[in-house]
């Protein structure tokens, strides 16, 4: 008896066994552990991309000369590559950019979370989500042709800006980035528990005190995390300043009404031109480019954990 | 008798406690403070609306059949009967094969990430980080990968196929990380019903988890493709920037794109590129606007809540 239904347990057992490690799921397995790894690969070859060439860059320059000087130059004859000007022209445009985007973005956050009525903001929130997606081209075109002139003819004094200038680059950038701010922001804040609102209400607080006091710091790694993916995007941000920031580089430029090139800017320039491969100009590029990937990639690592922070604290 | 007598004794009470209530509210503080939040979203989507409604009345002069039908041209005297064809047909070629290589790739990325990964080990964690870090790697970046590795180590060239794999690495991260909210909201009982039946793992995964995360994942997919659509620094990079007059025939042919047509239009100084680029700006507009909202729509309108 008893050995029958050990028999009849260890074959079921069996069975059960065989039935997991079937060709198929084995197959599937495979297949979607490969499809994972493209994703490491990508990573891996941005680093190769740019550390090969990168290397032979600073073969040629030193990196005291490329952290420290002054000037951009690979193109003139007279050659000078100190990063400092690209460095200096992408700093001002992310702080215009920001200085806009960052109290509207808020501001449109804390509306739609806390004053407007679900109606209205189920009518906002996707319109939001649909200019979030508007080609960066399209920025850089409309700073270049219906900024730039309206801000020189309203402009006081005589020494208005330039053609291409930081300052319309960073407005139009700032511009671009407010969607993202507020719909992150506008998360964040919709996460934040209703008791925690309820509580200041019952203690006789007003809506304005509830929102700045109440729901902007428990939403504050989600908000921190919005303004540093907007630093993020501004950084890394191509067309618009390619288009409407000029290309100054062989000196530092702080006045935001010149034109001068950021980083983005310069690769985007110098890789639309004809370069020979292997040339030290061709070396630079990369060179720029590590430096942006190591930036950003400090900016990302900052989002991810506030991110994570303020998924823990609530969900 | 005692009814009426309460009534108006409670009467002036509540009205006097409702007014404490409207002062309170109407404190000129809050209301300005209500004030500029309203502002604030006025003026940074009425400046938006304000720019777009801009580029329209700028391009509308070459919103017609020729912008389809014509190809461009680096002659400001041959610009009236040009059009961006060639760029149009290569957006169309670039996003078809982006749509064949990232979607696969990234829903099956997603299905192990959510499925099978065990989420305590190091290497899926430090996945996970990866996917996440190059969510927020510059597209240029990307453009310099394609430059270094796929255009010249692997000597694909300046063609279709360069710009396809580069942009499909590009919009992965977003297909994946889309993919993997639409999975997680499948309820598990779903799944513990499926396995109850006899059904093994990817029987599950593939006939019950995936059917009811398919708005969810279309949703991402769609949007992932219209940001490829409007990319046009990583191309930039791959040297994409001429006059190309020709339609692409094949992956190996060279190519020219909305955006990167637009970029060239830009460069040139003549007013009459300017209003070209505005006419090409619009129908690069419909495009991603009409593919973002199928996105929202479908996301609003179809996504299962459990």
């Amino acid at each position: 008896m008893s050995t029958s239904t050990s028999n009849a347990g260890s074959a079921a057992g069996s069975a059960l066994r065989r039935g997991r490690r079937r060709p198929v799921d084995s197959t599937v397995k495979v297949l979607l552990v490969a499809a994972a790894l493209v994703s490491v690969a990508t990573t891996i070859g941005i680093v190769i991309a740019l550390v090969q060439p990168t290397i032979g860059f600073f073969q040629q320059v030193s990196v005291v000369e490329f952290i420290t000087g002054t000037s951009w130059t690979p193109t003139f004859a007279q050659k000078a590559y100190g990063v400092l000007p690209l460095v200096a022209a992408t700093l001002t445009v992310t702080g215009v950019a920001l200085t806009i985007a960052v109290p509207l973005g808020l501001g449109s956050a804390i509306y739609l979370s806390e004053y407007a009525n679900p109606r209205t903001r189920k009518v906002l929130k996707p319109i939001i989500e649909l200019l979030a997606g508007v080609p960066t081209v399209v920025y850089g075109f409309v700073a270049l042709f219906a900024l730039n002139p309206l801000l020189q003819k309203w402009w006081p004094t005589d020494d208005g800006p330039a053609f291409q200038n930081l300052l319309i680059a960073g407005i139009a950038m700032g511009i671009m980035i407010v969607p993202t701010i507020a719909s992150i922001s506008e998360d964040s804040m919709a996460a934040v528990p209703r008791s925690l609102r309820e509580g200041a209400y019952a203690l006789a607080s007003t809506k304005m005190q509830v929102s700045t006091r109440v729901v902007v710091p428990a939403a504050m790694s989600g908000i921190v995390a919005a303004v540093v993916l907007g630093i993020s995007r501004a950084v890394g941000e191509t067309m618009i300043v390619t288009i409407a920031g000029g290309l100054t580089s062989d000196r530092i430029v702080l006045n935001p009404l010149e034109g001068a090139a950021t980083m983005t800017a310069f690769i985007a320039n110098i890789s639309s031109g004809d370069i020979p491969v292997g040339s030290l100009d061709y070396d630079s590029v990369f060179a720029v480019g590590a430096l942006l990937f190591l930036i950003t990639f400090a900016l990302n690592a900052v989002s991810i954990r506030m991110v994570r922070r303020f998924r823990e604290v609530y969900e | 008798m005692s009814t009426p007598t309460t009534t108006t004794e409670t009467r002036p009470d509540s009205s006097a406690s409702g007014n404490a209530l409207t002062q309170r509210r109407s404190r000129p503080g809050e209301v300005a403070f209500r004030l500029a939040m309203q502002a604030c979203l006025l003026i940074a989507f009425g400046v938006l609306a304000a720019l777009l409604t801009w580029v329209l009345v700028k391009g509308w002069n070459r919103l017609d059949s020729r912008l389809w039908t014509e190809m461009p041209t680096g002659l400001v005297s041959r610009l009236d009967g040009a059009g961006v064809q060639s760029a149009l047909v290569g957006t169309l070629w670039i996003i078809s094969l982006v749509a064949l290589i990232c979607l696969p790739i990234g829903v099956l990325s997603a299905i192990y990430l959510e499925e099978y990964a065990d989420n305590t080990r190091w290497y899926n964690r430090l996945l996970e980080l990866n996917i996440q870090n190059l969510a927020g790697v510059p597209s240029i970046i990307f453009g310099i990968l394609g430059l270094g590795i796929i255009a010249r180590a692997l000597g694909l060239g300046f063609t279709v196929i360069t710009a396809a794999i580069v942009l499909s690495l590009l919009v992965l991260p977003v297909v994946i990380i889309a993919t993997r909210e639409a999975i997680r909201a499948v309820p598990q009982s779903i799944r513990h019903a499926s396995y109850a039946l006899g059904a093994t793992k990817w029987q599950t995964v593939s006939r019950q988890v995936l059917p009811s995360a398919v708005p969810g994942i279309a949703t991402g997919s769609i949007l992932a493709l219209s940001r490829a659509i409007g990319e046009a620094a990583p191309l930039i990079v791959l040297g994409a920037v001429t006059f190309i007059t020709f339609n692409p025939d094949g992956l190996d042919s060279g190519y020219t794109a909305l955006p990167i047509q637009i970029y060239t239009f830009i460069t040139r100084s003549q007013s009459e590129y300017t209003e070209l680029a505005a006419g090409a700006i619009v129908l690069l507009l419909a495009i991603v606007l009409a593919m973002n909202s199928i996105a929202i729509f479908v996301r609003n309108r179809f996504e299962k809540r459990w």
